[in-house]
C-alpha cells in the first residue's frame, strides 16, 4: 500500500471488513506494536434514514498529508477512509487508523486526529429525511479563520 | 478573471470576478442577498490554501473557495 492509499474517498457505504483488514495485514509485517482503529457507524436517531456527505478533496488532501507529517515525527502514521454521496442506517461512513510502536502514542494520537478531523476537514454531513438531504447545520463546525469576508 | 466557489451547501454557481484581493471580494459578496447567512460562518481557501485575513491580493487565473461548517465523519 503506497502513501497515496493511507487516504481512501468511497462511494456510498465502507466496506470496512475491506479496509481494516488491509490495513492490518499491510501494517503488522511493518513493526508497530498498536494498530488503533476507529470505525463511525451511523446511527439511527431523529427519524433519518442515513446521512451524505460532500468533500473537498484538495483542502483534504493537505490536512491529512499535514497529519501524516505530524505522525510520522513519532515514528507512527495515520490512514483513514471516508464516504462520498449516501450512507444508511447502521453502516460506516468513516475509519481512522493510527499505527505506531508504542501505545501511548497511538492511543494520543487517534483521539487528536479524530477530534481536528470533525473540526477542520472539509467534509459537509447533510441528514437523509424523507429522501430528501439536509444540510446538518447545528451539528457543524466553522473552520477556524471563519468569517473573513463578512 | 478570479473565479470564486462556494463548497457544501451553499448551492450558488461559481463567480468569475475582475477583482485584485479579498477585500473587493468581500465587498462584492456582502452584496448578494443569496449570500447573507454564509459570510460569517465561511473559511476563504486561495487557490486550496485556507488564509486567514482579507489582506491577500488575487491575480489573473486564482481561485477562491467558500468553505461552510464542516461535519465529517
Amino acid at each position: 500500500m503506497n502513501k497515496k492509499n493511507r487516504l481512501q474517498l468511497f462511494d456510498g457505504s465502507l466496506p470496512v471488513e475491506k479496509i481494516t483488514n488491509a490495513w492490518y495485514e499491510e501494517y503488522k509485517h511493518s513493526n508497530y506494536g498498536a494498530i488503533i482503529t476507529f470505525v463511525g457507524v451511523v446511527r439511527d436517531e431523529d427519524g433519518i434514514q442515513g446521512l451524505s456527505f460532500d468533500i473537498y478533496e484538495p483542502i483534504l488532501n493537505s490536512w491529512f498529508n499535514a497529519w501524516q507529517d505530524k505522525a510520522n515525527a513519532s515514528n507512527a502514521i495515520v490512514l483513514m477512509a471516508h464516504s462520498r454521496g449516501d450512507v444508511f442506517n447502521h453502516e460506516s461512513s468513516y475509519i481512522a487508523a493510527v499505527c505506531s510502536p508504542k501505545r501511548r502514542i497511538a492511543l494520543e494520537l487517534i483521539d487528536e486526529f479524530v477530534e481536528d478531523f470533525k473540526q477542520s476537514a472539509p467534509i459537509w454531513k447533510y441528514d437523509i429525511i424523507n429522501n430528501e438531504r439536509l444540510y446538518a447545520q447545528d451539528r457543524s463546525t466553522k473552520i477556524k479563520g471563519a468569517g473573513i469576508l463578512s | 478573471m478570479v473565479n470564486v466557489e462556494f463548497l457544501g451547501p451553499i448551492k450558488k454557481e461559481p463567480l468569475q470576478l475582475e477583482i485584485n484581493n479579498l477585500n473587493e471580494l468581500s465587498n462584492v459578496l456582502k452584496n448578494d442577498e443569496t449570500l447573507i447567512n454564509w459570510l460569517e460562518s465561511c473559511a476563504v481557501a486561495v487557490n486550496d490554501i485556507l488564509v486567514s485575513s482579507k489582506d491577500v491580493s488575487l491575480k489573473d487565473g486564482d481561485k477562491v473557495s467558500l468553505l461552510p461548517p464542516v461535519c465529517g465523519g
